[in-house]
């Protein structure tokens, strides 16, 4: 099976501490993913290592075969590589349907285009459209994001990274902080991502682990600690002692 | 002659000390309103010149000692700047840089035209005792006696300084408060109260700093639209978390303002604007900063 | 598969917002009318018009780069200065006609924004402040020391255009200067409109907003900045020829650093982000001055700096855009009822 995306002995230090320990890691196409993990294990540093946000100290990553180590974030995105925050990262100033035609523009390649307005573009309309509406946003997409409720700005954030047509879609803790109520709407729109799309899910919440995800990875001080099926890494006695001591605390 | 030139450049650099003592003590209150409050106040030379002019008037109309008049610049303006840190600075902590910018902007226009209408755009000359005017002859070497004791009073406020900071009370308190001000009034550290004294402080600085200051630099209405951006080169190359860092940063850009007018008198003035902008695009947090938490 | 029945009215709805946002309104075409009327009521005013509209055209530049890029740039007159200087020099020693010597200003200061934006890519807002204040000061000190090009403090005398277009004299009335002016700001506020609407007036957006999601989106930042920044550069470089041009002098004081708190000034009391801050800004700020000057020259400068003080304080939205202090104030009422 092919691997969409490898990394190869992913190094990270901040001074003395080594936030990520030489992760060798393969994400294979259409893979349900999740990455799990004590708080501090080093699950965001390694997504932002993957995205470009930070530049390892060692090791190489790989999308699709080719290697971007080296390449901006920008340029990830432009290959298919696409992440949502832990914490809401969006325009206030935006509204969800600007915020959303602009990832339609920039997958479109016409993120460039200073003299014809966004809206002469047929294929941004319908693309917004389309993401708008799947998302559940049509209602809300001419109001100021600074303005949203909190479950609206979540499925937002989503709604931007999805409007990017990821090949590879790293979710940081998606329903985190979302009430009750609306955590169904979150939950049912990954469930209906298109299988090609290949997602890394990053969460706390074992339920929604188990659920949605067909492969764990366990990631303990920066380190790979434990590798397989919801099966195997379930009964792996090793996870479990790391986890007791997180399950007491909820 | 090699003797000559090896004497003048000791002048220069002796001058270049003198220079670049003053401007520590002109910057630093602003390094550390910057470092502690995240404030940019460019307005901090209008406490300068307000230090300056109010020891050209006791000096000059009520003949006070010039030396009496520095401890008095320095309150005065330490008194001035605690008001207006009640009054206005304090809203604007939590407001942007550019609201900042735009609020000393400001104030330095309405200080600048005010001093302008009731002393006149002319340049103020200080009264100097006796004793600190004339040279004295070290080594064969011709120093100016103000400008010796300009450095010998500011190396011992930097030692001063240094001593309050590391090694009192006080001291932790506001570079824990520096450090992370949440953190550190969540240790029951009263953040408002250390604001208002170093805000003070700071200003009561540049006050004095504007007192020893006239002489050398020259006191009209224009002093802190002049010397904001030499302020802001201390700050931003010698960093804000520590008196050491201005206090490099200050003698550097003192030598080399003084030596590059001396040498490159065409080229000399903007060698600071061109080397400030060097140290930030390479290390913008300044040469000598360690990082800090934000 | 199935298209919901409300799929294309969601996709009508879109288009909708987006055709309502770049649509003109009538209360744009009547302010457009103003500048014209104010040549059949305020015959004697041309020199204060003139003034508006290069003032204008210089905000409007700048709110390109802060209100919609978020550059925060306390050394917008090094771009200003360029051009009129370029514009002064091209007349006096190569030729003066009116719209080359135009062209060459705002090739040049695009040049000169080009060649600065990599200084203010990097670094935090207050390393952006600092590195611009001082590019505009290096400049300042720059035509300082040129004294045999620039006439140092004393400036650049003796700058006779050559009438535009051939046609039309630059007369001492100021009637085709004012003209002239207000022609170059509307053409560059026709190109500001559709840049701001366009994808890439999008993306400078986003950047303003959130940096690190729009590259998380795909916007390649640098270039992005690097392109608003070279365009607004080119603005304010016509803006400085204008000056020149239309007033036959340049001196040091187009470098100065008043010029550039002053442009902020004017862009904060119109408001930044939706262009015509700047030039209602610019109609506010001259006319002040104007009137500020006649009753007392030499402290134009206490008032400005009481009103930037006074703006600050009060509050840039509340003062700029009362209504969303009323709309602030309903919101908060509205949630103290549903307690």
């Amino acid at each position: 099976m092919a691997a969409v995306l490898q990394t190869f002995a992913l190094n990270m230090h901040f001074g003395g501490i080594a936030a990520t320990q030489d992760v060798s890691f393969r994400l294979e196409r259409g893979a349900r993913h999740a990455l799990i993990g004590p708080n501090g294990a080093g699950k965001t540093t390694l997504i932002n290592l993957l995205t470009g946000v930070l530049a390892p100290s060692g090791g190489r990553i790989e999308l699709d075969g080719s290697d971007i180590t080296g390449l901006a974030p920008h340029q990830r995105v432009r290959h298919g590589l696409v992440r949502t925050f832990q914490i809401n990262q969006l325009f206030a100033e935006l509204t969800p349907l600007q915020s959303v035609a602009l990832a339609a523009c920039e997958r479109l390649r016409l993120g460039a285009r200073w003299w014809q307005a966004v809206g002469r573009h047929r294929a941004v309309v319908e693309h917004s459209a389309g993401i708008l509406e799947r998302l559940r946003l049509a209602d809300v997409m001419n109001k100021k994001t600074a303005l949203l409720p909190y479950g609206k700005r979540r499925l937002l954030e989503i709604a931007i990274a999805i409007a990017s047509e990821p090949k590879v879609l790293l979710l940081d803790e998606p329903v985190a902080g979302v009430p009750e109520g609306e955590r169904q709407e979150i939950l049912d729109t990954l469930a209906a991502l298109p299988a090609d799309v290949t997602v890394l899910l990053i969460e706390h919440d074992m339920d929604l682990v188990f659920s949605f995800a067909n492969r764990i990875s366990v990631l303990v001080n920066g380190a790979l600690y434990a590798e397989g099926t919801n099966e195997e890494v379930a009964r792996d006695e090793r996870v479990r002692a790391v986890y007791l001591g997180e399950a007491s605390h909820g | 002659m090699p003797e000559q030139r090896a004497i003048s450049m000791l002048t220069i650099l002796f001058d270049g000390i003198a220079y670049g003592m003053l401007l520590f003590v002109l910057a630093c209150g602003l390094a550390v309103t910057l470092g502690l409050m995240n404030f940019v106040n460019l307005a901090h030379g209008a406490f300068a010149m307000a230090g300056g002019y109010l020891t050209v008037i006791l000096t000059g109309r009520y003949g006070i000692p010039f030396l009496m008049c520095l401890p008095i610049a320095f309150v005065a303006v330490a008194l001035l700047g605690a008001v207006l840190e009640r009054a206005l600075y304090r809203r604007l902590y939590l407001k942007g840089h550019l609201e900042q910018v735009l609020f000393s902007i400001g104030i330095v226009f309405m200080a600048v035209a005010a001093v302008d209408y009731a002393m006149g755009s002319q340049q103020q000359f200080m009264q100097l005792p006796e004793f600190l005017r004339g040279r004295i002859e070290v080594a064969g070497v011709g120093i100016g006696a103000y400008r010796l004791f300009i450095v010998v009073l500011c190396a011992l406020l930097a030692l001063a300084l240094q001593w309050v900071l590391v090694g009192t009370r006080f001291g932790s308190r506001l570079r824990a408060a520096v450090d992370d001000p949440r953190v550190a009034s969540g240790l029951g550290i009263n953040v408002d109260r250390i604001f208002l004294v170093t805000f003070a402080f700071g200003s009561g600085l540049a006050g004095l700093g504007g007192a020893l200051g006239a002489e050398i630099l020259g006191l009209d209405p224009t002093f802190p639209l002049k010397f904001m951006i030499y302020f802001l080169v201390v700050v931003s190359v010698g960093g804000t978390t520590s008196v050491t860092g201005p206090l490099l940063a200050s003698l550097l850009l003192g030598i080399a303002d003084v030596a590059g007018k001396y040498y490159i008198p065409n080229a000399g003035a903007f060698i600071i604007y061109c080397v400030m902008i060097a140290v930030l695009m390479i290390r913008p947090q300044g040469l000598f900063a360690r990082g800090s938490s934000r | 598969m199935i298209t919901p029945p409300n799929h294309s009215a969601i996709i009508e709805a879109v288009a909708a917002s987006f055709t309502h946002a770049t649509r003109w309104r009538a209360l744009e075409a009547a302010f457009w009318l103003l500048p014209l009327a104010a040549v059949l009521v305020f015959p004697r005013h041309y020199l204060l018009l003139n003034e508006i509209a290069i003032l204008g055209l210089f905000a409007l530049s700048l709110d390109l780069v802060l209100g919609y890029a978020g550059i925060v740039s306390l050394g917008h007159a090094a771009l200003f200065g360029f051009g009129a200087y370029g514009a002064a020099l091209f007349a006096k020693h190569i030729h003066a006609d009116p719209l080359l010597g135009l062209a060459v200003a705002i090739a040049a200061a695009a040049a000169l924004g080009l060649v600065t934006s990599v200084l203010v890519l990097r670094g935090s807002d207050l390393t952006r402040l600092m590195v611009t204040l001082g590019i505009s000061l290096i400049l300042y000190e720059i035509a300082n020391q040129l004294r045999w090009l620039t006439g140092g403090a004393d400036g650049l005398q003796g700058v006779v255009m050559k009438p535009l277009l051939g046609a039309f004299e630059f007369d001492l009335s100021g009637r085709t200067a004012y003209l002239y002016s207000l022609v170059v700001l509307f053409a560059s506020f026709l190109v500001a409109r559709r840049v701001v609407h366009a994808p890439f007036g999008l993306s400078l957006q986003a950047l303003r907003d959130n940096r690190l999601r729009a590259s998380a989106v795909g916007v390649p930042v640098n270039f992005r900045l690097t392109a608003i920044y070279t365009l607004a550069a080119a603005m304010a470089g016509a803006a400085g020829a204008l000056l020149a041009q239309t007033t036959g002098f340049a001196s040091l004081d187009v470098l100065a650093f008043h010029r550039s708190a002053e442009v902020l000034l004017v862009l904060v009391i119109g408001g930044a982000g939706y262009l015509y801050g700047g030039l209602i800004g610019a109609a506010l700020f001259a006319l002040m001055h104007d009137r500020i000057s006649a009753l007392t020259p030499q402290y134009w400068q206490f008032w400005i700096g009481l009103i930037l003080v006074l703006i600050v304080l009060i509050g840039r939205e509340r003062l700029v855009r009362p209504w969303t202090w009323i709309a602030a104030a309903r919101a908060a009422q509205r949630t103290a009822r549903t307690r």
